[in-house]
């Protein structure tokens, strides 16, 4: 069996809400992140096309959820979003993998909306696997427009090891 | 690259029915793609267009980003539920295997069930990505809206 590598203080951080971040939702963004994917639908490119089909402005395309305001003061050099969660343990294991997200929606993300985003590691657990032994970390995030209505919520796991 | 699963047929409730499998997607990512989708998620990790990098932490090579893939699911419901002005309520994948660039991978979903709760029509699906093997490596599964016909 491998050493415990859950602090008390991982321990202590599960359920902690963070410190409110804003993402911003902008046409460059949107466009950026459609062609990325390789949408075609003009609803994610062409803004007439969204006004005609009801929307406010260009539709954030499935997954985007808005862009975090980077700043070097705070934010991650690699991933963009605010530095916390589990990236402030030192846990010895240097290398990560995505393993899994889930998202849910309950109201349209447009251009020229303000996302506020709080989160809080939601689990945290240690598995031998093939890849050695892992820390799987889940962390749910929730998403409320400037109307102050939540528009999203999001689950990713995160794998360490 | 992409072969559009864009079919512009407008689905409507009443249409669809258990078992049935919805349009395919298949993507084709080229390592441009995952350099195009680091720039448009801001996850700029090395192991995904970084060949040393990604061998020096004992991957085989450079992988498909996992929310990439998340990305295209999302891409293979809308491209469905779109023309009819349905919407996507959730979709979630668990990433079981890796995905490699310049490899077909097709997106897949088969609708599981049908239900009605506050006045919406909801359309559950098992959704999936496939790799050239046929091997499921994001399996999961997703809930839409659809609107009923007149």
């Amino acid at each position: 069996m491998a050493e415990n590598l859950i602090t008390e203080e991982m321990k202590a951080a599960i359920g902690r809400e963070s410190e409110p971040s804003t993402n911003e939702v902008d046409k460059t963004g949107i466009r950026m992140f459609a062609r990325s994917v390789g949408h075609t639908d003009q609803v994610f490119y062409d803004e007439d096309e969204a006004k005609r089909r009801g929307y406010r402005g260009l539709l954030a395309p499935p997954h985007y959820l808005g862009t975090p305001i980077f700043n070097p003061k705070y934010s991650d050099p690699t991933f963009g979003g605010r530095r916390g969660g589990m990236r402030e343990f030192n846990t010895g294991l240097k290398r990560r993998l995505n393993g899994g997200t889930e998202m849910e929606y309950f109201g349209d993300i447009c251009a020229g909306d303000t996302l506020t985003v709080s989160s809080h590691i939601a689990d945290i657990a240690q598995r031998e696997g093939g890849i050695g032994t892992m820390l799987i970390t889940t962390t749910e995030t929730t998403y409320k427009n400037q109307l102050g209505q939540v528009v999203a919520k999001s689950r990713g796991t995160g794998i360490q090891y | 690259m992409t072969t559009a699963a864009a079919t512009g047929n407008k689905v409507y409730f009443e249409d669809v029915e258990v078992g049935q499998e919805i349009p395919k997607l298949v993507k084709n990512p080229s390592t441009q793609q995952l350099v195009h989708w680091a720039a448009g998620s801001g996850d700029f990790y090395q192991i995904h267009y970084d060949q040393d990098f990604a061998r020096s932490t004992g991957l085989n090579g450079i992988i498909v980003h996992g929310a990439l893939k998340h990305a295209f699911l999302g891409q293979l419901l809308w491209d469905w539920v779109a023309p009819s002005g349905g919407t996507i309520k959730k979709w979630g994948v668990s990433y079981r295997g890796m995905d490699y660039p310049a490899q077909e991978m097709t997106c897949r979903g088969v609708i599981t069930g049908k239900r009605q709760e506050h006045g919406e029509n909801l359309v559950d699906l098992e959704i999936w990505t496939e790799n050239p093997s046929g091997q499921k490596t994001s399996p999961g599964t997703a809930t839409v809206s659809l609107p009923k016909r007149g």
